[in-house]
């Protein structure tokens, strides 16, 4: 038992934080609308200073089995690039949020708002910004798809190395200051430490988005051109494309080597070495074997030095008597300069607010009609069906089973693995295999096509449910043998109430998922046959392709909303509920 | 009562001081209403050559004075001159030991010892004999490369006095160092320290140790200071005449220590350390003023009222004996004994507590009466809940938002203080049968056919 237990510590420990309960304040939607505002300037600012979109010549690709090797080592390299790019970005995103009082204001909820826009809708627009920027160049397509996995990972880090910097344990924090670290070294050797654990989880839990997207933006049709970049996911779209079933599999397949090779090399290495950074005492990780690649590094001499190397090095310069010493906590500044920043603060916010609701409200008229904006949040409500629909079917299914693995240890941690690597697996992947079946036997694509929305968002579910149910308090689970509570009443007064702040936690996370895999769910292509399901996804999806930009925001700033909407006025209310009422502490 | 003053060397009050804190306040601010002090106008003065203990309750304003005095906090008025010179921020010659630890578990032990020097730019060969030579001195030899989760609670704590002693500090303050310590490991720890010191192998000149346990600090010091709550007050200060290595059996010693539960309980405000009210008001009469309760349980009031009628007791008791008897530190028992007292079913005297008639009727009563009993205390000793029952007797629904209530009881004290209070005076009703509480509707209300 004890065995299971720590094995999950570490990602419970992490689920706390992964949720920061806030609700809809009217800061929230301010800076919606500057945002949306924002992005309309520089849509219309840019949009005319990029020239035609040009695709680049890329090399043709081949199906031959031979190459596979390559593209793989190309989407993998991709995806590393795009870590670094959002490590870069959290450093100092979360940075500045955590340092500045003021920025944060604005920081944190913005955090919320970019996670709920739909990655691959903003796709669109990179491919047409990068392309622009370098005119036929190969940079650009490439640079195209990093930016846009970069934008599925760095939210999600960034707002969890926020909560851990806020989180410093105040005497550590003391004990920093009293020995007179400057703020620099300070920085170094205690903050960053404390992040490191969270940095970690979520870098590894936003891969499963992470390996999605890549895969669905080396493959894209942005203005009826036609994008594909060497790798993976583009040497799938074209199989399928040419019908080629046993090339499909041979993409999965490398796939699910890359998968794996990651999860060993880089993953499995860094949890263990991130155990070393978790604040709570107490808690033995000796559960954790050392991963072959840890062992190897010690046991190689030139690599053990090289890494020694490496990190006496960060230590130096983490060390370095930068910046000056930490002086006494802050007083609050005086308060009439206070007052005078504050009001010069809310003034310049409240300026930027109304240009953008002036700028929004003149494109918003200029661009579409009342009637298009009422078919797209009809779409919306069809995607909507979907996805509710599909939490509820993926929730019968995997609850049970869940609760089922989550109770017996052994099974517990086994699962747990299995269920991990599924969820970092690309579903979109398998889209064309579906929409070949659904093409053979004649069905309905609207209802057929509708699973795929889950068909990745669903193991997040079954995760939670395994966590919750293996944390479940083995006592209260005797007290329920001891009085044979049986059946139904078991589900209903034991077992659900225990596992339900954690179920919640997969249900939000599964639902964010989804609307972004409805993009590439409700239109996938199978030989020149494109299958089409109703719904926003596969709007945004044809306006991309046709290259309609004005279209595609609209699509995406509703798809937004929706996903805001629910979060602000479903999960999270539930959530809070949940961690209020049923949390076992 | 106080032992004479017998003639050891270590009597303050010559050459310049090392540190001097002069009419030290501290405020936290409150958005609502006023200001809630937590230290007001505290001297002090410390010179070479001796331990100062800074005895009180949680929540006297202990620790925050020693943060001030470490140079972490910023006092809202009054200065720290620091050999001299004001304080600003934290200086070279201070360091402290924390009562969590405060070890980076991501650094070895030695990389945790050596963080001061490492600040400071001591590199190379020097650091390493400062900090081998401190790891042999506290007893922390083999360890060097321990991560601090693999140590025990005493060899953090050492860890953590080594860290502090590496830099070869004038002034080492110490926040609680041994209370998160078993009871035998804080024993040896304490001995050990101060053999160090009296052995005058310690690189400092003077140590303030902040504790609430009494004992502890006769043990260590030679002033001491009781801090009185609400605000934080230095209300006595003592010399302790006995020399070094002291010993516990002592029947002086005891005495000692009678005393000064004596004076920590004599003139004891009504109510707990939470009194805020009667702390920042005192003209105001007591009857409007809520007064802030401690979190104490109705059982743990029952098991004490319990001892103290049971035989060997039999009505009275002298309290440094119950604490060691019931095994209660000074946080658990006075915010009892008050609470007793409170509801009148006990007085604290000269260090003693003593059942009232009520008790000991309250202990021989059978459950219903025992509530009965309750109930009546409960309705003349705390005006919240008499205030709380009348209206809900008022209204037709016999249900009332708790919000009003709370939001009452933050006009005298801080929020957290509010909330303890309301929830010290569910429990109370709960048992007494006084009235109920629904959580999730923030909301007290009656029974069907509730209590009388």
């Amino acid at each position: 038992m004890t065995a299971a237990r720590t094995d999950f510590s570490y990602s419970s420990q992490n689920s706390s934080t992964r949720l920061p309960f806030r609700h809809l304040t009217a800061a929230d939607a301010v800076l919606s609308i500057c945002v949306v505002g924002l992005a309309v300037l520089a849509g219309t600012s840019v949009g005319p200073l990029l020239g035609p979109l040009v695709p680049p010549d890329l090399p043709p690709l081949h199906l031959g089995l031979l190459w596979l090797p390559d593209y793989a080592l190309r989407t993998s390299l991709r995806m590393l690039a795009a870590l670094a790019v959002s490590l870069i970005f959290t450093f100092a995103y979360a940075t500045l949020a955590a340092k500045s009082r003021r920025a944060a204001r604005i920081l944190v909820p913005l955090l919320d708002i970019f996670q709920s826009i739909p990655v691959l809708g903003f796709l669109a627009f990179t491919v047409t910004f990068f392309l622009g920027v370098f005119p036929g160049q190969v940079m650009g397509a490439e640079l195209a798809a990093v930016f846009t996995v970069f934008t599925s990972q760095a939210w999600r880090m960034a707002s969890g190395m926020y909560q851990s910097l806020r989180s410093v344990p105040a005497e550590l924090e003391e004990a920093a200051r009293g020995f007179g670290l400057t703020a620099w070294q300070k920085f170094w050797r205690l903050e960053v430490p404390c992040a490191i654990p969270a940095l970690v989880w979520n870098a590894m839990m936003s891969m499963a988005g992470g390996w999605f997207v890549l895969v669905y933006a080396e493959a894209v049709t942005v203005g009826n051109r036609a994008i594909m970049v060497p790798g993976i996911g583009s040497y799938v779209a074209l199989a399928a494309r040419q019908r080629d079933s046993l090339a499909v599999l041979a993409g999965l397949i490398a796939m699910l080597a890359v998968i794996l090779v990651y999860e060993q090399v880089l993953f499995r290495p860094l949890t263990v070495w991130a155990s070393r950074f978790r604040l709570e005492t107490g808690v033995q990780d000796e559960g954790m074997a050392e991963p072959w690649v840890l062992r190897a590094l010690r046991r190689t001499r030139i690599l053990r030095v090289s890494i020694d190397a490496l990190l006496s090095a960060t230590g130096k310069i983490g060390s370095l008597p930068l910046g000056r010493r930490q002086g006494r906590g802050q007083k609050t500044p005086a308060a009439a300069s206070n007052t005078v920043l504050e009001c010069l603060w809310w003034g310049v916010l409240g300026l930027v607010f109304l240009s953008a609701l002036e700028q929004t409200l003149r494109y918003g008229l200029s661009a579409y009609t009342a009637g298009q904006i009422g078919h797209v949040v009809v779409a919306g409500f069809y995607t909507l069906l979907r996805v509710l629909g599909m939490l509820c079917l993926a929730s019968l299914i995997w609850v049970p089973v869940g609760v089922w693995l989550g109770l017996d240890p052994v099974r517990a941690r086994r699962a747990y693995k299995i269920v991990q690597f599924c969820a970092a697996f690309p579903a979109n992947l398998f889209f064309p295999v579906v929409a070949a079946g659904v093409l053979y036997f004649h069905l309905s694509p609207d209802f057929w096509l509708t699973p795929l929305v889950m068909l990745g968002a669903q193991w997040y579910i079954l995760f939670t449910v395994i966590e919750g149910a293996s944390s479940f308090p083995p006592a209260l689970l005797e007290v329920g043998q001891n009085f044979e509570v049986k059946g139904a009443l078991w589900w209903r007064r034991i077992i659900l109430p225990g596992i339900i702040p954690y179920y919640l936690t997969g249900v939000l996370a599964a639902s964010g998922a989804a609307w972004n895999a409805a993009l590439a769910a409700e239109s996938v292509q199978w030989g020149t046959e494109t299958l089409k399901a109703h719904g926003l996804g596969a709007y945004i999806a044809q306006s991309t392709a046709e290259g309609n930009m004005s279209d595609v925001a609209l699509g995406v700033v509703v798809m937004a909303l929706f996903v805001l909407i629910l979060n602000w006025l479903v999960w999270r209310p539930l959530s809070d509920y949940a961690h209020r009422r049923l949390k076992l502490s | 009562m106080t032992p004479a003053p017998s003639t050891t060397d270590q009597t303050p009050g010559h050459s310049t001081p090392l540190v001097e804190a002069r009419h030290i306040s501290q405020s936290y601010h409150k958005d609502s209403s006023a200001d809630l002090l937590v230290l007001d106008d505290v001297n002090l003065t410390l010179n070479a050559g001796e331990i100062v203990g800074l005895l009180g309750r949680s929540g006297s304003g202990k620790s925050t004075l020693l943060r001030i005095l470490a140079g972490l906090l910023e006092p809202t008025s009054g200065e720290v001159l620091w050999k001299g010179e004001p304080l600003k921020g934290p200086a070279d010659g201070i360091a402290m030991v924390f009562q969590s630890f405060a070890l980076f578990p991501w650094m070895t032990v030695e990389e945790n010892v050596a963080l001061g020097l490492d600040a400071k730019g001591i590199r190379g060969e020097e650091r390493d004999r400062l900090v081998e030579s401190v790891i042999e001195l506290i007893g922390l030899g083999g360890y060097e490369n321990a991560w601090p989760k693999e140590l025990s609670g005493g060899m953090q704590q050492r860890t953590g006095l080594a860290r502090a002693l590496v830099v070869h500090p004038d002034l080492l303050l110490m926040d609680e160092p041994f209370s998160a310590l078993d009871v035998l490991t804080a024993e040896n720890l304490r001995t050990d320290l101060v053999e160090l010191w009296s052995e005058k192998k310690l690189p400092v000149q003077a140590m303030l140790v902040v504790t609430h346990n009494i004992e502890e600090a006769v043990l260590i010091c030679d002033r001491i200071m009781i801090f009185s709550s609400n605000p934080g007050r230095i209300a006595h200060v003592l010399t302790v005449p006995f020399a070094h290595p002291r010993d516990r059996e002592d029947p002086a010693f005891r005495q000692f220590v009678d005393h000064i539960y004596a004076l920590m309980t004599q003139r004891a405000p009504i109510v707990s350390e939470a009194d805020l009210a009667t702390g920042v008001k005192p003209a105001a009469q007591p009857a409007p003023a809520f007064v802030a309760l401690p979190l104490v349980s109705i059982t743990m009031m029952i098991g004490m009222m319990e001892a103290l009628a049971a035989p060997p007791l039999n009505g009275r008791a002298d309290l440094p004996m119950l604490a060691e008897k019931l095994q209660l530190e000074l946080d658990d028992l006075f915010p009892l004994g008050e609470s007793l007292e409170l509801l009148g079913l006990a007085e604290l005297e000269d260090g003693d507590i003593l059942l009232t008639n009520e008790g000991v009727h309250f202990v021989l009563s059978d459950l219903e009466e025992r509530k009965a009993i309750m109930s009546h205390a409960l309705l003349h000793h705390v005006p919240l809940v008499k205030m709380i029952c009348t209206v809900l007797d008022e209204r037709p629904s016999h249900s009332t938002n708790a919000e009003r209530f709370r939001e009452e009881l933050e006009e005298g004290m801080s929020p957290d203080y509010a909330r303890q209070t309301l929830q010290t005076v569910i429990g109370w009703a709960r048992f007494a049968e006084l009235f109920d509480f629904d959580e999730e509707g923030d909301r007290f209300y009656l029974e069907d056919d509730g209590a009388e």
